[in-house]
């Protein structure tokens, strides 16, 4: 017999050396000696979790009520296994590619980084995961209750739930001294398998004990043993063919989909070529862990007193036959398999709810960005850290709530199926690139739905969740809801129920959704890089170059990874790229490799989350190009209008600038106009009272005084002149002028003004060159006003050409409606300058010539024209100076009606 | 003795590799058809009880596809030393 304080004292030296044994592991990876810590043996021995407390006690119990029924639970892994080249080696693949971090990573990622779907495979995650956690608490409580039952002195066994509670707490401490002590996954958690391996040792060395025992110790050898089955109650188990094919197909799939599965298969798995030898290996194990289950359940049953609990016989058959040491083994067995699995799983479960569920949600919260180095290292560590807990502790409440349930195999079953609810979106998310988000959002809930409704729900019993009533007739009566009997299929085995039901409506709406839905780019790529993951430089390019800058990324890195190791990667980054320190260029290749590195430690979805707030505007969707698409189509139109505005606003700064600029010139002529107009009149003035003054001389000779009063005639003349000049200009200037409208020949017209034009400097030899014949032609307007232009021009000609022999060239033509008249002659022509002036009153480019005007006779021509509804204008480039009358060729609505 | 005649394929390597791929992929199929033979066997109807030799058949059949599956490993394994996975242009496609 064992005493109770030895059985504890055992089991915390037996926790002592797996403690030593993580943390020697732990410091050899540490030196770089990692070497037999990653050899396949010890990969195989760690998948071996999947044999939980569930396996070690609640097999024998299985066998003991149905038969060989139990062995499906082991044969749809093996298939699994075997067929490693299907499925296995591509989600490895896929795990080490994409740096895969959990199971619910994995389907994040490949549907387009959707944290939605992270968050649902968590959620479904951990409810299953809590009753199985549970169960692995009631399975080390009872078996502690065992021993105590045994103790002749009857002490009394501590308190169940303390038990458990003592447990949970050691497995917490555990779990986040070896799990949570750094984050990245592909180098993590050497502790943590080394003592798992440890432990998968004890537990198939324990059970092939008891059944070595049980075969040989107690049956008498194989021969007895094969009739003792044949002759016990178990050899007329009622094989239901769809349970057995139901089962088997539901353990294949849980294998995969598992969270602690998941976990030391591909997030721990370090070399490809491991799965090559798990891949019979993992089956033998099976097998061997299998294989004396129900020798053990046929000799329990015949041995021990009827009212046994089976589930137990693995620890009760040695203690009945008095093998304290072997049921010592046992023990230990039974407990390497329950702390195992908890361990794992809840590793798993609180890296799902760190990077899916509480980094988003303070990511969220801040929207500022992960740019403080160190917080995001710490609140993962922490959150992971405080999930663990949180999990074990639902674990607990759970085992205490339904103060431990009746029989284990019904417990891990129900999680089996829910778990196993992510396989359509597994599977199709690596072997169909069609798969879209939206399907497997919607597969997984309704999957996730159907299941907790028609299994997980009613496992709690009559007086859980659904009441008797409730699971009989349906909710409100509603008969074809039954949780049992759904759509009014009655009389199927509830689990059998459960999974058909789940899967066809999972698997329905997955491939429905799927095939209705239309991925984003971000999905497509993803799905190429999953389906094509052999195929090689097929990736995910989802960041463009420029946005993120090497130096923030170090800074974010750093808070994740930790100081020493992101500064690593980014001089090994700068080195490959041929530059020494440690920002490397923001190349694409690059923030894809340091997004994956950051996925390794907090999960795609995050990853790429933080990533994109530096790298913003480079993670190219859809909608960001439609939204790009428009916004720079408005842009465009807003900017054209813009320099169409602009283009308006430069028109009219150059209109007033050049007005501005006009209006300066004025304002100096009109200064120089009032000098000039005094000095105009004051010299006739001063000659007309001069020689006025010697005229009232009685002694002047009458000759002289003839010419003196002719000089004072001729200078009234000019004052009198330069007086109608300037009215007439007001006058035409006010538009106030009387036009006189008749009809005559242009060549008329220019003969008359040439004639009269040729009293000015008439010493002057003056060609003047006309084309008669082009001159015949009508026009209608005041003649004489027109005439007067004409004249101007010409006498203008005669007295400033200073060409040496002058000539004048007179062009007429008709033009659209307009009889234009050039007059062109061959001096030196106006400077540019001055070209804008010429039409002002009182301009003159000289001083020298002062033959008859004051500077008022292109003023006056420029009225005249206006007032005929012509213009004239001068004509640069012709050789000299040139002017352009045009006038229409019949008066437009006739000015002359304006005067009246 | 007569002189070997020539290979008449070159790629003899990558084509027994495949196949070995092809038998890796069936080999599931394999137990399947193992495994699920107990379906059509109702151990509680037979005249004399059978569990035990169903039992054994299981285990056999068990131990024969982990036996494959080893050889298959193995063979897999060592043909991917010299030329990797993808050694050959004509891989068919996955």
């Amino acid at each position: 017999m064992v005493p109770f304080n030895i059985l504890v004292a055992v089991c915390l030296a037996y926790v002592i050396l797996l403690f030593l044994v993580a943390f020697a592991a732990e410091r050899r990876a540490e030196r770089g000696q990692a070497g037999w810590l990653r050899s396949p043996v010890i990969y195989t021995l760690s998948l071996s979790i999947y044999c939980t407390a569930w396996t070690f006690y609640g097999a024998v119990g299985y066998a003991a009520r149905s038969g060989l029924e139990f062995v499906t639970i082991y044969l749809g892994p093996t298939l699994v296994f075997v067929g490693w080249w299907i499925v296995l080696r591509k989600l490895v693949r896929i795990g080490q590619a994409q740096r895969v971090t959990s199971i619910a990573d994995l389907i994040s990622s490949r549907y387009g980084k959707s944290n939605l779907l992270g968050v649902i495979v968590t959620l479904i995650c951990v409810l299953a995961a809590t009753p199985y956690i549970a169960l692995q608490l009631q399975s080390v409580t009872l078996s502690f209750g065992v021993f105590a039952s045994e103790t002749p002195e009857g002490w009394a066994l501590p308190d169940q739930s303390a038990t458990a509670l003592w447990v949970a707490g050691g497995l917490a401490l555990f779990t986040i001294l070896f799990g949570t002590r750094n984050l990245d996954a592909n180098e993590r958690h050497h502790g943590v398998v080394m003592a798992i391996a440890l432990e998968a040792v004890v537990k198939l060395v324990a059970l092939l004990a008891v059944g070595v025992f049980v075969v040989w110790g107690v049956a008498g050898g194989i021969g007895p043993v094969i009739e003792r089955i044949d002759g016990s109650p178990i050899a007329d188990w009622p094989l239901k063919p769809g349970r057995w094919i139901g089962l088997t197909f539901i353990s294949a799939a849980a294998v995969l989909t598992l969270p602690r599965m998941f976990q030391v298969m591909v997030v721990e798995n370090s070399d490809e070529r491991h799965l090559a030898t798990a891949s019979w290996a993992f089956p033998l194990y099976l097998f061997l862990m299998s294989l004396f289950v129900l020798p053990i359940a046929v000799v329990g049953l015949g041995q021990l007193a009827p009212g046994a609990n089976p589930d137990l016989f693995v620890l009760t058959l040695p203690l009945s036959e008095g093998r304290g040491t072997l049921a010592m083994l046992a023990f230990l067995g039974g407990f390497s398999s329950a702390t195992s699995m908890v361990i794992v799983a809840s590793i798993a479960l609180s890296t799902m709810v760190s990077n899916h569920v509480v980094v988003p949600i303070w990511l969220a919260l801040r929207q500022g960005g992960a740019r403080t180095p160190g917080d995001v290292r710490g609140l993962v560590l922490m959150a992971r850290r405080v999930s663990i807990a949180a999990i074990l502790a639902l674990g607990y409440t759970y085992y205490h709530l339904s103060g431990g349930s009746g029989a284990l195999a019904a417990i891990g079953l129900i999680a089996f199926v829910g778990v196993a609810q992510i396989l359509p979106a597994m599977l199709g998310g690596i072997f169909w690139r069609g798969a879209t988000r939206i399907g497997a959002a919607l597969g997984l809930s309704l999957g996730f739905l159907v299941w907790l409704y028609t299994l997980y729900l009613p496992s709690f019993g009559p007086e859980g969740v659904f009441s008797a009533a409730v699971l009989n007739e349906g909710p409100w009566g509603l008969g074809w809801l039954r949780p049992q009997a759904l759509f009014g299929v009655e009389g199927i085995d509830p689990l059998l129920h459960a999974i058909y039901w789940s899967f066809t409506l999972n698997t329905g709406a997955f491939i429905a959704g799927s095939l209705l839905s239309f991925p984003t780019p971000v999905e497509r790529m993803q799905g190429l890089a999953f389906v094509s993951v052999f195929d090689r430089d097929v990736g995910a390019r989802g960041w463009s170059r420029g946005g993120a800058e090497a130096e923030d990324l170090l800074t974010m890195s750093q808070g994740i990874l930790g100081a020493e190791e992101a500064q690593a990667f980014f001089e090994a980054e700068a080195g490959a790229q041929g530059k020494a320190g440690f920002l490397p260029d923001t190349t694409p290749e690059f923030i894809e490799r340091l997004e994956r590195r950051l996925a390794g430690a907090v999960g795609t979805a995050t990853a790429h989350a933080m990533i994109a707030q530096f790298a913003e505007g480079a993670a190219v969707t859809a909608q960001d190009l439609m939204a790009v698409a428009s916004e720079a189509q408005q842009i465009l139109e807003y900017s054209t209008q813009l320099e169409a505005k602009s283009e308006e606003l430069a028109r009219t700064a150059r209109a007033l600038q050049e007005a501005n600029d006009k209006l300066r010139d004025l304002s100096v002529q009109k200064d120089t106009f009032l000098s000039q107009i005094s000095h105009e009149l004051r010299t006739p003035m001063t000659s007309i009272r001069a020689f006025s003054e010697i005229l009232m001389d009685p002694e002047l000779p009458g000759a002289l005084q003839q010419k003196y009063a002719e000089v004072i005639h001729e200078e009234t003349i000019r004052l009198t002149r330069l007086l109608d000049d300037l009215l007439d200009l007001s006058v035409l200037e006010n538009r106030k002028v009387q036009l006189n409208v008749k009809v005559a020949n242009l060549h008329d017209l220019l003969d008359k003004a040439i004639q009269a034009a040729s009293n000015t400097r008439p010493e002057r030899v003056f060609a003047i060159h006309r084309d008669a014949s082009a001159e015949h032609m009508p026009v209608i307007t005041d003649t004489d006003r027109l005439v007067q232009v004409f004249i101007n021009l010409v006498s203008n000609a005669r007295k400033y050409c200073d060409a040496e022999r002058p000539e004048l060239t007179i062009l007429a033509r008709k033009r659209g409606g307009r009889v234009v008249v050039d007059f062109i002659d061959n001096g030196s022509g106006i400077p540019k300058a001055a070209q804008r002036l010429i039409f002002e009153k009182f301009s003159r480019l000289t001083d020298t010539q002062r033959a008859g005007g004051a500077g008022l006779g292109l003023a006056i021509c420029r009225e005249i024209m206006a007032n005929l509804g012509g213009t004239i204008a001068y004509l640069p480039g012709q050789g000299g100076a040139a002017f352009r009358v045009a006038l229409p060729v019949r008066p437009e609505n006739a000015r002359t009606a304006e005067a009246a | 003795m007569t002189a070997p005649k020539p290979p008449k394929f070159l790629a003899r390597n990558s084509y027994r590799r495949r196949r070995i791929i092809d038998a890796a992929r069936l080999l599931p199929v394999l137990g399947v058809f193992i495994f699920f033979l107990p379906v059509l066997w109702h151990p509680g109807d037979t005249p004399e009880p059978d569990t035990a030799r169903g039992g054994l058949y299981l285990f056999a059949g068990w131990f024969a596809l982990i036996v494959a599956a080893v050889l298959l490993a193995r063979a897999l394994t060592r043909s991917d030393l010299p030329g990797g996975e993808d050694d050959a242009a004509d891989a068919e496609p996955r």
